[in-house]
């Protein structure tokens, strides 16, 4: 067992935990963070994506022994004061999430690309969400929800115009 | 919008149907205040972790498992053996004839395995990662037996598996117009069009694909107190009930089961499944609650999967391209087992093989067929896909062969607008449908003339880039189902659907509903039909599902049923509470029912300003104070409905490509869909089913298939390697409505769950055969990889045609040479 504190949605918290438990498991597991969900066991699926330090991670692939001393944001910990986080209300505005199980990898892997790219393209939004599966949206509505939070018009950029 | 959702002070009563209303649902998996199945966490939970089979076919002759039961917070390790009088198997609620040959299911493997990821050992242990640690130290010794892989050999009998059963002919099916009494003789017809006419036929391949839901399946079974509760990450709860009852053996009424936040179906959760039965008879051992969460590539190989057919499709057309039969016959890979659906799925098929074109004479001939693969079942539309490909393909073709135009040579054949009601050449009575309607406005959003045009001078000009112009009009049937149809199919079960609805004295109504969301978004759509009914806002309304302890009855969501059949229940118990409201408000206002009118919530006086709201009368009924004589002080109702015919949304689907043909790089340009689903109760719900389904369908065209190995491995059984497509592969879409209301329901809904991917399938491949039809190509088997295309291209220099099948093999992440290069250091 290693000890490890770390700070996670505002709240710090100090563990003893086995050296190979996952960042995601720790979440879920000990501090009940349950809004932060496994899809995958290849790190390809991005549902488990957290902010570390203010940078996404995939936190499957992260040891929890790794962010000792770190900094851990999840989607829970998004909204502040009743408000939602803009990228949340974006995607409820744009019915960017169906079933809702990648939804809290995709909003915060969407603001990790807002905060290198404040004003992407559909291109660079769409290049941007590669590392993040879902497959109930068919991305159209996610692309539009970045769009919005980016405050740029939500069009679909088939070359021929717009979408919906 | 805030975290916890206000109501906007001045909100009026809109109409809700129609009205793109934000979902309820979001607030909480926005947020990450989610119940999904895994989050679950009680007191004194063990873990489970399966141990199973890496071979496609093997006798089990020993199983060794002194060292994991020593292993550390291990508390049970279960065999076949430990389980077999007490198992039973799983079950088929459809044997397809009254003959067919079904192995028995047991969930955990006794003495012989038939696919691999068949589970054959299980670890009850304190945590997930001790079980899994000791899960590794149970040894397996196996005799491999020869394996049933490949299903046109399989179909032969070439290699049994299950050798008991002495075949591997499941059951045969046929439908055939000429002995159903609904149309001619297909043979003749193929005959007369030898002589006189023109006859096409085309093998096609549908792949075997992964529904690859992304909540991984997971089961939480508490065996204390009174009843014993099943969390489970299902689609079908009440369904799951009925079985733990029937094949465990234990009282249905000592069973809850619940469906918390589901995180996508697509048919996959359909399943009544071994992970489910050996976690309730694990928690029944240990008498504490015991949990089970699949890892993703377990889920990608032992869950069921999809498709999985080769079908030769026959038409026979006159001369001018009018169509005079169709033939079809088909083989159906139904995996190691008979799934819940199983042979069915195919069946479903049968009914609009023939789609939106009158076909006097149509023969369907169906073998399904066991192999040593994993199980498969409904997957995105199930079975529907598999015949719109079919036909949709094939009307390409005949076009071809007539060098017409595919849209004139189906506009020639599909039944006008005029002619509605029709019933078809499989019996089926399309209610309602405007093909013209649809077409001509998704010909106008695609551009299709100017298209065509470039197409032309791009063809001329023998540009390495090719455009490619698929069409798909297609129709599906929706709203499983009637139980008198599906009796007359021998299925198990019928198909109606149950809802209630609850007036709370507050004037607040809770509705209960039998149809079990994963994503759809009932609680939103529900919630606007009952305020539309009754009279009440939106948000007052509360939709409670997928527990059978709140909602009693219910056949569960599937097959694009929820709104067409629950959504039809649902409107009759509002009804009956408007209904039993009645004479309570004439009583309370001192007047003749006849004289009230109920509008907008109220029950008014005619010619007065007298009345009462909906919400009055439902606080005077919860006082009971003064009601009339003999009136039961109760405004609750329930329906349950049985459909009397199934729905037939329909659509107009266009894709363009652009395909290099120098390298078989293929680039999705634009795809526009119109599709006729009827009334819309929430157009933003809507268009999200059809961008979703839409990339379904496309990722069948041109990216996902399970591929096995020569021995039976499924070598895509990861992210890695199976290809469900990103944001980035992926574009927007171009999508519209035209409105044809159904006419087998009171809202004139038709279901939209499956259309995008039913269509967008034969629109893509469509479209890239169109683009290689200068350089002689007639198909490309599926999924259109560039490699697949590049082939195609360069058949004539002796590649197979269609591009050939996929390498059974994974294909070498590395080259060899590299590694070695990589691993001595030399390199770095």
């Amino acid at each position: 067992m290693t000890r490890i504190s770390v700070t996670v949605d505002g709240a710090s918290y100090s563990d003893d935990v086995e050296p190979r438990m996952l960042l995601v498991h720790y979440l879920r597991e000990r501090l009940g963070k349950t809004g932060t969900v496994v899809g995958c066991d290849t790190s390809n699926c991005g549902a488990c994506t957290v902010h570390l330090g203010g940078r996404s991670v995939k936190s499957c692939n992260v040891l929890a022994v790794q962010v000792d001393g770190q900094e851990v944001t999840t989607i829970e910990g998004l909204a502040h004061d009743g408000e939602l986080h803009p990228m949340q209300a974006a995607f409820h505005e744009c019915h960017a999430l169906q079933c809702g199980y990648c939804t809290p990898g995709m909003i915060m892997q969407a603001i990790d690309v807002l905060n290198d790219n404040p004003k992407p393209s559909e291109r660079e939004i769409r290049d941007g969400l590669e590392g993040n599966l879902c497959r109930c949206t068919g991305y159209h509505n996610i692309v539009r929800a970045v769009q919005t939070a980016s405050g740029q018009e939500p069009i679909a950029a088939t070359a021929e115009g717009n979408a919906s | 919008m805030t975290v916890t959702e206000d109501r906007p002070a001045d909100a009026g009563p809109p109409k809700e149907i129609g009205n793109s209303r934000r979902r309820k649902e979001d607030q909480r998996l926005i947020t990450g205040r989610t119940k999904w199945t895994d989050n679950i966490q009680l007191t004194g939970m063990l873990h489970i972790a399966m141990v199973r089979s890496p071979f496609a076919h093997a006798t089990i002759t020993r199983i060794d498992t002194t060292e994991a039961k020593a292993a550390p917070n291990v508390v049970l390790v279960l065999t076949g053996e430990d389980v077999k009088d007490e198992q039973g198997g799983l079950p088929n609620v459809w044997p397809i004839t009254p003959e067919q040959v079904t192995p028995n299911h047991p969930s955990i493997a006794v003495g012989r395995v038939a696919f691999a990821g068949e589970i054959v050992a299980v670890i009850v242990a304190r945590t997930a990662a001790e079980a899994r640690d000791a899960a590794e130290l149970i040894d397996v010794d196996y005799e491999e037996l020869p394996a049933a892989l490949d299903l046109r050999d399989s179909v032969e009998d070439k290699v049994l598996a299950h050798p008991d059963l002495g075949t591997n002919k499941s059951a045969f099916w046929q439908f055939d117009s000429a002995g159903a009494g609904t149309g001619g003789n297909v043979e003749e017809a193929i005959a007369e069009a030898e002589k006189n006419g023109v006859v096409v036929s085309r093998e096609f391949r549908q792949q075997r694909l992964i529904p690859a839901f992304m909540e991984p399946r997971s089961v939480v079974v508490d065996p204390t107190g009174e009843q014993m509760t099943v969390w489970s990450a299902t689609q079908v709860p009440h369904i799951l009930r009925f079985f733990v009852a029937a094949v465990l053996g234990i009282n249905e009424a000592k069973v809850r089961v619940i469906a918390p936040d589901v995180g996508g179906g697509f048919g996959g959760k359909l399943q009544i499944t071994p992970e489910e039965f050996i976690t309730i008879m694990a928690a029944r051992r240990v008498g504490k609650p015991v949990k089970y969460t699949e890892t993703r590539s377990e889920s990608l190989m032992a869950g069921h999967h999809g498709r999985d057919q080769w079908q030769t499709v026959t038409v026979a057309a006159t001369k001018d391209g009018t169509v005079t039969g169709l033939k079809v016959d088909l083989i159906a890979d139904l995996g190691a087992y008979v799934a819940l659906f199983g042979g069915g799925i195919p069946v479903l098929g049968a009914f609009i093989f023939n789609g939106i074109y009158k076909f006097p004479a149509y023969q369907f001939n169906c073998q399904t067929v066991l192999t040593n693969k994993t199980w498969t079942d409904a997957y995105r539309g199930a079975g529907r896909p598999e015949a719109t490909f079919g036909i949709e393909r094939i009307m390409d073709e005949l076009a071809d062969v007539l060098g017409m135009d595919p849209l004139e040579v189906r506009e020639q054949n599909w039944i006008k607008n005029d002619e509605f009601p029709f019933t078809t050449v499989t019996g089926m009575a399309y209610d309602s449908g405007d093909y013209e309607a649809a077409t001509a406005k998704a010909k106008e959003m695609f551009g299709y003339d100017e298209l065509r045009a470039e197409q032309k001078q791009r063809r001329e000009s023998k540009d390495t880039v090719q455009l490619g112009i698929g069409i798909s009009t297609f129709t599906e049937m929706c709203g499983l189902a009637p139980s008198r149809v599906l009796g007359s199919l021998d299925a198990g079960a019928g198909g109606w659907e149950h809802a209630s609805v609850r007036m709370l004295p507050t004037g607040k109504v809770e509705v209960v509903t039998g149809s079990s969301a994963h994503g759809q978004g009932h609680e939103t759509a529900w919630s606007q039909i009952v305020a539309d009914r009754l009279g009440v806002a939106f948000e007052d309304v509360e939709v409670l599902h997928g527990d059978t302890q709140i909602s009693p009855k219910g056949l569960d969501t599937y097959g694009s049923r929820s709104l067409v059949v629950g959504g039809e229940a649902l409107v009759r118990a509002a009804d009956k509470v408007i209904e039993k409201a009645k004479p309570i408000a004439a009583h309370l206002l001192e007047a003749s029912v006849d004289d009230l009118e109920f509008k907008e919530g109220r029950f008014g006086v005619k010619g007065t300003d007298k009345g009462l709201q909906m919400a009055e009368v439902a606080m005077a009924t919860f006082a009971a104070h003064n009601l009339p004589e003999g009136t039961e002080p109760s405004l609750d109702c329930d329906a349950t409905f049985d459909p009397v015919g199934f729905s037939f949304p329909h659509g107009t689907h266009l894709c363009a490509v652009d395909i290099d043909t120098e390298t078989g790089g293929l680039k999705m340009r634009k795809y526009v869909c119109v599709d006729d689903i009827g009334t819309i109760v929430n157009p933003l719900i809507v268009e999200g089913q059809v961008h979703g389904g839409l990339v379904q369908g496309i990722a069948q065209a041109l990216w996902e298939e399970a591929v096995y190995d020569d021995a039976g491995t499924l070598v895509s059984a990861s992210f890695v390697d199976y290809l469900v497509p990103t944001a980035a592969d992926t574009i927007s879409f171009q999508t519209g409505n035209t409105f044809s209301p159904s006419t087998t329901n009171t809202l004139g809904t038709k279901g939209v769950g499956e259309a995008g991917t039913i269509a967008s399938t034969p629109a893509v491949v469509n479209a890239v055969v169109d683009a290689l039809r200068p350089f002689g190509v007639n198909d490309v088997r599926m999924p259109c990889t560039p490699e697949r295309v590049y082939k195609a291209i360069h058949a004539q220099d002796g590649a197979e045609s269609g591009g050939g099948a996929t390498e059974g093999a994974a294909t070498p992440h590395f080259n060899e040479a590299d590694t070695a290069d990589r691993t001595d250091g030399s390199s770095l």
